[in-house]
């Protein structure tokens, strides 16, 4: 095509490039997990700024061992740079971005306009979360909103793509083509209930799982023991949510100062016996990726290492989570969630 | 109140049968509330509804009430107004995020299911609250549409004739009529009790 039109030029939304027979979307996490291979997400620091050059810098040491970066959505209640703004200039560039969606900040109008708005710049993956309170962030004093809650979001933006309207039940010309996620916290009560919400998710449109951040192998097993015996490991994927700790001193502090972290006493004991606890926290998750990569139905991992992402790229190659990707012998399952 | 709401989530299979007996009925009495007017009946049974479900479950009159789905537990007072399920903000305890001190809804609720008998109605995915219906009868609400899905069953069954004849209705409206009848174009139900049996015969020879 001849670029006649400075427009034409762009097509950052991939409009024209078909999408994969039995896939939504254009994504490349969502090729990777279809096709079987272990995935590896991981989380964005989003920068205090409105310069471009700090999110590519973010974006950068992380871009290389994963298939797609989560950008969150003021996490934790604090205000950084949108989601929307980071996506859009990630996919600029040919990374896969995930566009986190948090109900606690924006109404119903806000989040279907920011979709078609995303996707029309390329994002092809959505996350949605109801977001913690606005209590525990940098400004409390907030008007939380939460018209949505993540469930019936993913239900709001499954009928976007699937039905192409809005909840009003007007027409979208061209439905968002994107790949829906949700998110999950195993080791958080109650207990006996999240997989029975898990299956909610799915049923309200979720594709693929991030978890929270996961320490207790034990519980996390107790969790997925449930998930595979009502089947949920074969109707979605589940990416399982690590990173390095610091020290003892963070760990016991996200512990009591992050809403939904469940650090185990063993662990923060192991950190403290250790010579160089940083070192230590980057062993214990290298560990648990290696151990997560056993367990049947964990289609992935998420790795969260907040203010440690040069740390990421280290810990996944250490890990081998990507090394049948070089050998070009990956295991191939093929699965049919939907 | 508080205690009062944690009672009701534990005595929620009490609460789901006096529900159950409770609906029907509201639907039957909804041809006295149309001949009434629901817009009459709208404050009056606010005030009512408000102080009677106020009292047992913390009610914030949403207008779109799912308790019988959410194990008598109102998902209005969880801080985030979650309809679908616990945030995964609970705390070790079971407490909520945001009110240390207060049981997290989502827990109660999920307990309270636990005790019902359509218990397992807590996976249905509920969508946003409408705020638009905010402060309004929910009880009058459903017997509205209750009785409403009633008649519109009624009167798929009578357009099935005319579905199954598309044709004879183009032709002849008369021979499958769609429109409503009135209760008198329908003589013969009452005739057949007080009429003789030739009079009825012939009409059923004309039907």
């Amino acid at each position: 095509m001849s670029a006649e039109r400075p427009e034409d030029r762009l097509d950052p939304a991939g409009l024209t490039n078909p999408v994969p027979e039995g896939h939504s979307s254009n994504s490349r996490l969502e090729r990777v997990l279809r096709s079987g291979r272990f995935a590896v997400t991981a989380e964005l620091n989003p920068p205090d700024s409105a310069n471009p050059e700090d999110v590519y810098e973010a974006a950068r040491p992380l871009s290389e061992v994963v298939d797609g970066l989560n950008a969150t959505d003021a996490s934790g209640a604090n205000c950084h740079m949108s989601s929307l703004g980071i996506c859009a200039l990630l996919t600029r560039v040919g990374y896969g971005s995930i566009l986190q969606i948090s109900c606690r900040d924006r109404n119903r109008i806000a989040i279907q306009g920011d979709v078609l708005g995303a996707a029309a710049m390329g994002v092809s993956n959505i996350l949605c979360l109801t977001g913690d309170g606005v209590q525990v962030g940098d400004q409390p004093g907030a008007r939380p909103v939460f018209d949505f809650d993540s469930i019936s979001l993913l239900r709001a933006l499954r009928t976007m793509r699937d039905d192409g309207m809005f909840l009003s039940g007007r027409k979208i010309k061209t439905p968002p083509k994107i790949f829906l996620g949700a998110a999950e916290n195993p080791c958080i009560p109650p207990f006996e209930t999240r997989a029975d919400r898990l299956a909610k998710k799915i049923e309200a449109g979720a594709q693929f799982i991030q978890t929270n951040y996961i320490y207790d192998l034990p519980l996390f097993e107790r969790f997925m023991n449930r998930v595979r015996d009502m089947g949920l490991d074969e109707k979605v994927y589940i990416l399982a949510g690590v990173g390095p700790l610091a020290s003892a001193k963070a760990a016991r502090w996200m512990r009591t100062n992050v809403p939904g972290i469940h650090v185990p006493d063993h662990v923060i004991d192991r950190l403290e016996g250790a010579e160089k606890p940083g070192l230590e926290g980057k062993k214990i998750c290298i560990e648990i990726i290696q151990q997560m990569r056993e367990v049947k139905g964990v289609a992935g991992v998420h790795v969260m290492a907040y203010r440690r992402e040069e740390l990421v790229s280290d810990i996944i190659s250490e890990s081998g989570v990507l090394e049948h990707r070089h050998a070009g012998t990956g295991r191939r399952r093929k699965r049919t969630a939907g | 109140m508080y205690a009062v709401r944690r009672f009701a989530v534990r005595h929620s299979r009490f609460f789901e049968w006096v529900y159950n007996c409770f609906e029907p009925a509201m639907v039957l009495l909804d041809p006295i509330f149309r001949r009434v007017g629901y817009n009459r009946l709208e404050a009056p049974v606010v005030l009512f509804e408000k102080t009677v479900k106020g009292l047992l479950f913390d009610c914030k009159m949403c207008g779109q009430c799912v308790l019988s789905s959410t194990g008598m537990s109102c998902p209005m007072n969880c801080p985030k107004n979650l309809r679908n399920g616990p945030c995964g903000g609970v705390r070790e305890n079971g407490n909520c995020e945001v009110k240390p001190a207060m049981k997290c809804v989502w827990v109660d609720a999920w307990e309270g299911a636990s005790r019902m008998k359509s218990g397992d109605k807590i996976t249905t995915v509920q969508p946003p609250v409408d705020r638009s219906l905010e402060g309004s009868s929910s009880w009058l609400r459903v017997a509205r549409e209750m009785a409403e899905q009633k008649r519109a069953t009624k009167e798929a069954e009578r357009h099935a004739m005319a579905e199954a004849f598309p044709e004879a209705h183009l032709e002849e409206p008369a021979a499958v009529p769609l429109a409503y009848e009135p209760s008198a174009a329908r003589p013969h139900r009452e005739a057949t009790e007080s009429t003789t049996v030739f009079e009825s015969g012939s009409k059923k020879e004309g039907a």
